[in-house]
């Protein structure tokens, strides 16, 4: 089983669940993010997610590794999708086993947070009113930021 | 936590120079000696500067214009010199350079004062050709004093093997060829074309690789660049202002060949440079 992953095909929840089974786990929990219709204010039509593929399935595989090393589970995995997306599409997938359902929240919050920190992954939104942009990048370009810190608390088009 | 002991500097400047067959302190480098060369570039640095030297020494006049500290131990070689400065003043640390590195830059000292770890021995670079601890170009710790003076009871005298075993904090050069020393008179002349060759910077290829807005902005997924950038940091200006990218470097990361890296790093020629602009998976 890949610990991190691109796809450029809607991604195969049914098979990546199955990766993850271990006759020692008690549950599974999974995250899946959406392309949600309305980020800070505009509504979204579509997006496209482009990555540094190279260095992201390294950071990736770096996370969930990490994960497993953290947190007592038995297998995890993420899944990203590549390319232009349409309003409800799947756009992330992560799945954790575990003997017990706490770890298996924790860890699966857990990588779900790092990757959208860390995985040099990028987001360009399309809006209903012909404008787009490219997610943290431009239009709080002005702002004084924290170099990466970028959570606006649930102000991003999908999986918040 | 109490803060961490003063730094002073401390030029070494007691070798034979027995390669070069002349003293390699009185070396003169674009009109100026390379012992008043070490010194002045330390000095910004450093509580203040001394040029360690033998007992035999002291009334030299190039040495002589700088406070000294004198060889108080026996047995020669640069051990003894960090020994005789640590025991001078036992609460300080130590910036020891060797007197024969001209191509050692600011920036270079300025990165391995940044590095300290005062916890440590020392903190010095690891050797660009062999990754072996470099020990004349480090900061010595106040408690090295007693550990060096252990190991040369026992015999040994040299201060990178000495480093190789001992607690020290190692940093990964910034510069390929700053701690390039110069040992025969051929190495003397290709330092000296070097430095006295006004604006030479050697440049190299470079490429760079465009994601997201960085792709945009500069209108191609990638290029190839002949640059003098030493680091991404430079590099980042000269083309920010090519492409005029609009992200300042704060808000960005920077990759070199395939890993993060530090934007002081140095570059080489043929490494593939990333810009990371935030990122936004999930």
């Amino acid at each position: 089983m890949k610990l991190f992953s691109f796809t450029t095909t809607p991604i195969d929840t049914v098979g990546a669940r199955r990766e993850l089974f271990d006759g020692a786990a008690g549950g599974y929990v999974s995250f899946e993010g959406w392309v949600r219709n309305h980020n800070e204010g505009l509504a979204v039509q579509g997006l496209e997610y482009e990555a540094f593929v190279e260095l992201a399935i390294k950071e990736g595989e770096r996370i969930v590794a990490d994960a497993m090393r953290r947190f007592p589970i038995k297998a995890a995995s993420c899944v990203h999708r590549l390319g232009a997306l349409g309003v409800g599409d799947l756009a992330v997938w992560v799945g954790v086993s575990a003997e017990h359902r706490g770890e298996a929240f924790d860890a699966c919050r857990h990588i779900i947070d790092e990757v959208k920190h860390r995985v040099p992954i990028w987001k360009k939104e399309h809006y209903l009113n012909g404008d787009s942009g490219w997610v943290n990048c431009e239009r709080c370009a002005s702002a004084p930021h924290h170099p990466h810190a970028h959570e606006h608390s649930g102000a991003h088009g999908v999986s918040d | 936590m109490s803060a961490a002991p003063t730094v002073y500097g401390l030029i070494l400047a007691g070798g034979a120079s027995t390669r070069m067959r002349h003293d390699k302190a009185a070396l003169r480098y674009g009109g100026e000696s390379q012992l008043d060369r070490a010194c002045r570039l330390v000095k910004p640095h450093v509580a203040e500067v001394f040029v360690s030297v033998r007992a035999d020494q002291v009334n030299d006049p190039l040495r002589a214009s700088h406070p000294l500290i004198v060889d108080a131990f026996a047995g020669g070689g640069p051990i003894v010199g960090i020994r005789s400065a640590l025991a001078s003043s036992p609460a300080s640390a130590w910036l020891v350079l060797a007197c024969d590195l001209p191509l050692l830059t600011d920036a270079v000292l300025e990165h391995l004062l940044r590095a300290r770890d005062p916890a440590a021995l020392a903190t010095a670079y690891c050797s660009a050709y062999d990754g072996l601890p470099e020990p004349l170009c480090a900061i010595w710790e106040p408690a090295a004093g007693e550990a060096l003076a252990r190991w040369q009871s026992e015999g040994r005298s040299c201060p990178r093997k000495f480093l190789r075993i001992h607690h020290a904090k190692l940093v990964d050069p910034v510069d390929a060829h700053a701690l390039d020393n110069i040992n025969t008179p051929e190495e003397y002349a290709t330092a000296r074309s070097t430095l006295e060759t006004p604006s030479a910077p050697e440049s190299m290829q470079i490429k760079i690789q465009y994601y997201a807005l960085m792709r945009e902005q500069a209108g191609r997924s990638d290029e190839m660049l002949e640059t003098a950038a030493a680091t991404p940091a430079e590099l980042y200006r000269e083309l920010g202002e090519r492409h005029r990218f609009t992200l300042p470097r704060e808000r960005l990361k920077v990759a070199v060949n395939g890993e993060f890296s530090d934007w002081s790093r140095g570059l080489r020629s043929g490494d593939v440079v990333v810009f990371i602009p935030p990122v936004a998976g999930g």
